[in-house]
């Protein structure tokens, strides 16, 4: 008598999302490189798509917030780059007797050139496990899961919500901003993490062998991203994902209902830093640096707008919506470089006012149109 | 005689020097059915905030339960009274309105409320059996479904009736259950909680005379005025009381004088 919750029309379409999803990342991932290692694709777009991918792990993480949990969190830039930095001090460290200072005999002990220029002569402590890739792969999480953890902690004990919770993560990321920028912090200041060398031992610079660690850093972004998809998938198919929803449209019923919810915001904020990190960890070494500009509230903003585009509360809408502002946005900046912002602003207006759903609600209000115009329109169903 | 399941003594609540609640002393007895009416700002809703933790009283006690297993609920959050047994259904329907009514079911139903429990527990067939009885007493089963958003007025309050009696809890506090509803609905509405009284201790606040008559039977009904108690009693001597007719009936005449 009772359908089991997977014949369900509802859930279908849920599937039939993730399938798409899946099978064009598995795409992207082996033909993307295969032409690249033939020379039909150039060294420039492989790492141009790879940062677009980790763009799109940054809008997932706004996503699972937003779209999701109804937190619209504007500080999401602030974790991308807290793995950027993470994973950055372990590439600053390979580069070590291969940098400018080094060659000229000014840094026998291998530090990072920014250090010498600031007068240090031997590594701050805290730098030192840094040498390893497999600590800093770890810290990538843990410093980004812990900051997650207190923030998320203390907002959602203290039951802040809406826009208070925006201002707040906005102040957050402002802050670090400004606790990075500084020399004294010594990671780097203004000019953060660049000129890295080596990656596990790879060349990122190497004429010949640099394109095809450039191949590998994109294949691992894809499949992250794939790997990511394939978690959100799955959570939205738990209870926790039913639980999730509720709170975005109705938190006081869930609390009314046994819910702790506070406990459940906390999850997803700290999920959602994870992938934010191991995207920002993921593009530091595509993009060549990361630093504090990174972390300014105007980074976090614009994730929010690739996810609105895109179209929020789904899994393809924010891959969508960040590989295609930032395709659009590599065109306009060389086509109209001053006008930038005002095309993004632009699209942003279009979008909230005539395309609430986002890009991905097209083909739907598309097959609208055009059977209302065949034939009058039927009685509203929520079978779709 | 049974011990009360619900006992405020006491108890005094103030928003910005308005005494919405003051002094007041309400029992409830296991299994049943009370009906508690009285005019617009009587304290009616700031009653049931209290009792459910979403307001926290000036003064007085809160208890649920009797020795030796009673708790004080003045200490306790929205989530954790909740979890002891009291249900509550909002004045305006409150239902996950982008979920489909079954998943409405799904979350309400009663059990492990954790985090991971909630990612990994599996759906059983009894939890499904119970829904899909559930969905057939509230007569929704043809639009399992649907989006909540969807239904009508009525229909989400009995979503919502049905997400309570999902939760099984041992009280149930219904806010206005008749409000947007035909008589036909009104009526059966009115079957319904009497059906339950017994196995679950009800209080219910509602306006609809006509309704509170039904439901009220030979149950107490309670009204409230300023914030206490004014008088307890069957429906008929309620009405004809004095003092009610004068604070609550009798507005009508002097409303249209």
């Amino acid at each position: 008598m009772s359908l089991p919750a997977t014949d369900r029309p509802y859930f279908r379409s849920r599937h039939l999302e993730f399938i798409v999803v899946g099978v064009l990342l598995l795409l992207l991932t082996v033909i993307f490189p295969l032409l690249n290692a033939h020379g039909l694709l150039s060294d420039f777009t492989i790492t141009l798509w790879g940062k677009y991918l980790c763009y799109a792990l940054l809008a997932i993480s706004v996503d699972l917030l937003w779209g999701y949990t109804g937190l619209l969190s504007l500080g999401q830039a602030l974790f991308f780059s807290l793995g950027g930095y993470m994973f950055g001090m372990y590439l600053m460290l390979q580069i070590g007797m291969l940098g400018s200072y080094a060659k000229s005999g000014q840094n026998p002990n291998g530090l990072p050139d920014f250090m010498v220029f600031l007068g240090h002569t031997f590594l701050p402590p805290f730098w030192r496990p840094f040498q390893s890739f497999g600590f800093s792969v770890l810290m990538v999480f843990v410093i980004p899961g812990l900051l997650a953890l207190a923030f998320g902690f203390l907002a959602f004990r203290s039951r802040i919500k809406g826009v208070y919770f925006s201002i707040l993560t906005q102040a957050l990321t402002y802050g670090a901003a400004l606790m990075f920028f500084r020399n004294d912090f010594t990671m780097g200041g203004n000019n953060g993490f660049t000129d890295f060398k080596l990656i596990l031992g790879h060349s990122l610079v190497d004429n010949d062998t640099g394109p095809a660690t450039m191949r590998g850093l994109f294949i691992a972004s894809a499949l992250v991203l794939l790997t990511v998809c394939l978690f959100c998938h799955w959570l939205n198919g738990t209870k926790f994902g039913l639980v999730r929803q509720a709170i975005r449209d109705g938190e006081n019923r869930v609390l009314f209902s046994g819910y702790a919810t506070a406990n459940f915001k906390l999850f997803v904020f700290v999920v959602a830093a994870f992938i934010a990190a191991v995207g920002g960890a993921l593009f530091v070494p595509q993009a060549g640096i990361i630093n504090p500009d990174q972390m300014t509230p105007d980074k976090s903003i614009e994730a929010v707008v690739w996810v609105a585009v895109g179209g929020r509360g789904t899994l393809i809408g924010p891959i969508i919506g960040a590989i295609s502002i930032n395709a659009l946005r590599s065109w306009a900046t060389q086509a109209y470089p001053d006008s930038w912002l005002i095309i993004l602003g632009l699209i942003f207006l279009l979008v909230v006012l005539f395309l609430p759903g986002g890009m991905v609600s097209l083909p739907g209000k598309i097959k609208a149109l055009r059977k209302s115009q065949g034939k009058p329109v039927e009685p509203a169903v929520a079978r779709a | 005689m049974s011990h009360p399941i619900l006992t405020v003594e006491d108890v005094s609540k103030t928003y910005d020097g308005f005494k919405a609640i003051s002094d007041l002393n309400f029992y409830l007895f296991e299994g049943e059915l009370r009906t508690v009416i009285g005019p617009n700002g009587a304290g009616k809703s700031t009653f049931f905030d209290l009792i459910t933790g979403r307001a926290k009283p000036d003064k007085g006690k809160i208890e649920f339960g009797f020795e030796p297993d009673s708790h004080d609920l003045t200490d306790l959050n929205e989530y954790e009274i909740n979890r002891l047994g009291i249900g509550r259904k909002f004045q305006t329907p409150s239902v996950y309105v982008e979920h489909t009514v079954w998943d409405n079911l799904v979350l309400s139903l009663k059990g492990p409320r954790g985090v991971f429990a909630s990612l990994f527990k599996r759906q059983s067939s009894t939890d499904r059996d119970r829904i899909a009885d559930l969905l057939k007493l509230i007569r929704l089963d043809g639009k399992r479904d649907w989006k909540a958003g969807l239904l009508a007025h009525g229909e989400k309050q009995w979503l919502e009736i049905g997400m309570l009696l999902a939760q099984d809890s041992k009280v149930l506090l219904v806010d206005e259950p008749a409000a947007g509803m035909s008589d036909e609905e009104t009526h059966r509405t009115g079957d319904l909680l009497i059906s339950l009284a017994g196995k679950h201790s009800i209080i219910v606040i509602e306006h609809d005379m006509t309704f509170v008559k039904q439901i009220a039977r030979d149950n107490p009904v309670t009204v409230l005025h300023q914030g206490h108690v004014l008088c307890e009693g069957k429906f008929e001597e309620v009405q004809s009381d004095p003092k009610v007719r004068e604070v609550y009936l009798g507005r009508g005449k002097h409303g249209t004088r």
